[in-house]
């Protein structure tokens, strides 16, 4: 045969880098998923896509109203627990859309072939949007609260992508699993939430005991979160010491989690 | 060399151009294996203490037995049996969906899947909006979907609605449209999972037509049905599965008689 085949299933090449390569092929597949997932959740709402930017600040006026006394010693807690709090929501919702998005998309899966990546990698894509546009209140807090903004805001991009890959290698792993056992999606709801009152999001790091203190150094979360906030609200870019942690877990589970997923993806349309 | 006309402006993709006869799909000793536990397992302590145990069963079937199937370019194949004989899986295993327990596909040419109308609409978005997400689906950049958009309105006849959310649809509109994306661009193979049988008689018309005009420039066409006048009309070769096997290949005026006399038994 002269023409080169379209697809044979006898060549089979290691199906993580081959799923990198479909994956860019697809790519206006990706940017459709995200502008459905933007544009359906505000569908029928007046503000629409306002509410964005009105969800985070509404629970950080909740919050500073309830705690501003009790940490009274963080300097604009306002825009310490807004910080925390989008970054937190944004890693929250990715993964979990990433999971819903291929147990859903599983009549799709069964019906057409797409990369099997698109559910996940859209789910960030979305994500992203949302978080980008929550800066937009945060910044407005800051100037609010007479937070000095710092021209070390340029290096919030770095800090977000490797949130971004951290919440990917996740959201992988947790889809691959919830393929197989649908209860995952519900048990990871409650870990999400011990998870989250185990990173300082709401509460100043010192408020744990030196004793307490190595919670913190296994929390994948806590070094991006810190990563996020040092250069916004301490106004300096992070040091090497505390990049390189972040970027490891943040690297490191994305490989992981991309190998895991592609490992298996050729098994869930015969499961899902 | 067929090439789409003005007065009919379909965006031609076909990567490999027709080239007459030859082989454009080919499957080599494919079998397809399910695997159903016999009772479903949901939760991670069930799942760990019967594989402790031992005690999970799976009940395995071949859904798909050493098929071994040659289609040529132009040719417009027929896949009928009985319910559960494998044919829509086989139409899986072309479209990529299900990769083979063991053997072999080989595909020289992109695949358009037909398999059910408007699989993928999201509903609360309009017409116009699930156009470009249903082509994306199948593969197709917003640029090339906007090249046939026009087009994919005439055929479906929503140029009223095209703006209103898809929820408000009635089922044949949604029908209309899925088949008017699906074809919006001339496929080199096309897959017809048994969906003529939707619409009106009307309508149906409309998708044999353009179902023939695919023929007439070259596409291969692989078709389910179990309307044995619509196999007889269109194919020029029918293979008749039966439990995931191979029962008879040949001309349809041969297989159908022998398909018609097991059904009578």
């Amino acid at each position: 045969m002269a023409s080169q085949p379209y697809y044979d299933s006898a060549v089979q090449k290691i199906p993580a880098l081959e799923e990198i390569r479909e994956i860019r092929r697809y790519k206006h597949l990706i940017l459709q998923l995200v502008r459905r997932d933007i544009l359906a959740r505000y569908k029928r709402s007046v503000l629409g896509v306002a509410w964005t930017m009105l969800n985070p600040l509404g629970m950080m006026i909740v919050l500073s109203v309830v705690f501003s006394r009790i940490f009274s010693d963080v300097p604009s807690y306002p825009a310490y627990i807004l910080s925390g709090l989008i970054a937190w929501n944004f890693f929250a919702q990715s993964t979990n859309a990433a999971m819903s998005g291929l147990v859903w998309g599983g009549s799709l899966i069964q019906r057409i072939y797409i990369p099997r990546t698109s559910f996940g990698v859209s789910a960030i894509g979305t994500a992203l949007v949302n978080f980008v546009l929550s800066i937009v209140p945060l910044i407005l807090v800051m100037l609010v609260t007479r937070t000095t903004i710092q021209a070390t805001i340029i290096f919030l991009p770095v800090a977000i992508v490797l949130l971004a890959c951290f919440a990917l290698g996740v959201g992988l792993i947790l889809s691959t699993m919830a393929v197989y056992f649908p209860d995952v999606a519900e048990m990871y709801q409650i870990i999400l939430l011990a998870w989250m009152y185990l990173t300082p999001i709401i509460y100043p790091e010192n408020i744990l005991g030196s004793n307490l203190r190595w919670l913190f150094t296994i929390n994948p979360m806590y070094y991006l979160i810190s990563l996020f906030r040092i250069p916004l609200l301490d106004g300096r870019i992070p040091t090497m010491q505390q990049i390189l942690p972040a970027a490891i877990c943040g690297i490191g589970v994305l490989v992981i989690g991309w190998i895991f997923f592609t490992a298996k993806s050729d098994e869930f349309a015969y499961r899902i | 060399m067929n090439l789409p006309t003005a007065s009919n402006p379909q965006l031609d993709l076909r990567e490999n151009q027709p080239t007459g006869q030859g082989e454009i799909i080919r499957l080599e000793n494919v079998a397809i294996r399910y695997r159903l536990p016999e009772e479903r397992i949901g939760t991670f302590k069930e799942y760990a203490i019967r594989t402790l145990q031992r005690k999970i069963r799976f009940h395995s079937f071949w859904a798909l037995d050493n098929i071994n199937v040659s289609i040529n370019r132009s040719e417009v194949f027929g896949l009928i049996g009985k319910n559960g004989a494998g044919k829509s899986t086989l139409l899986k295993v072309v479209s990529r969906v299900l990769r083979p327990t063991r053997g072999r596909i080989v595909v020289y040419g992109r695949v358009a899947p037909l398999l059910e109308l408007g699989a993928g609409f999201h509903p609360e978005l309009s017409g116009r909006e699930n156009i470009f997400l249903n082509g994306a689906l199948l593969g197709y950049s917003h640029k090339e979907m906007e090249a046939c958009f026009d087009q994919i309105v005439d055929f479906s006849e929503l140029h009223q609605f095209i703006d209103a959310s898809i929820r408000t649809y009635s089922s044949g509109m949604y029908a209309r449209l899925g088949f008017a994306v699906a074809t919006a661009h001339v496929p080199d193979i096309l897959l017809v999972d048994e969906i003529l049988s939707v619409g009106d008689g009307e309508f149906q018309q409309k998708c044999f037509a353009r179902i023939n005009e695919f023929r007439s420039l070259g596409s291969t066409i692989v078709m389910v049905s179990h309307n044995m006048d619509q196999v007889a009309r269109l194919c020029q070769r029918v293979v008749w599965l039966n439990k995931g096997k191979i029962e008879l290949e040949g001309a349809p005026a041969d297989v159908i008689p022998h398909y018609m006399g097991s059904l009578a038994q």
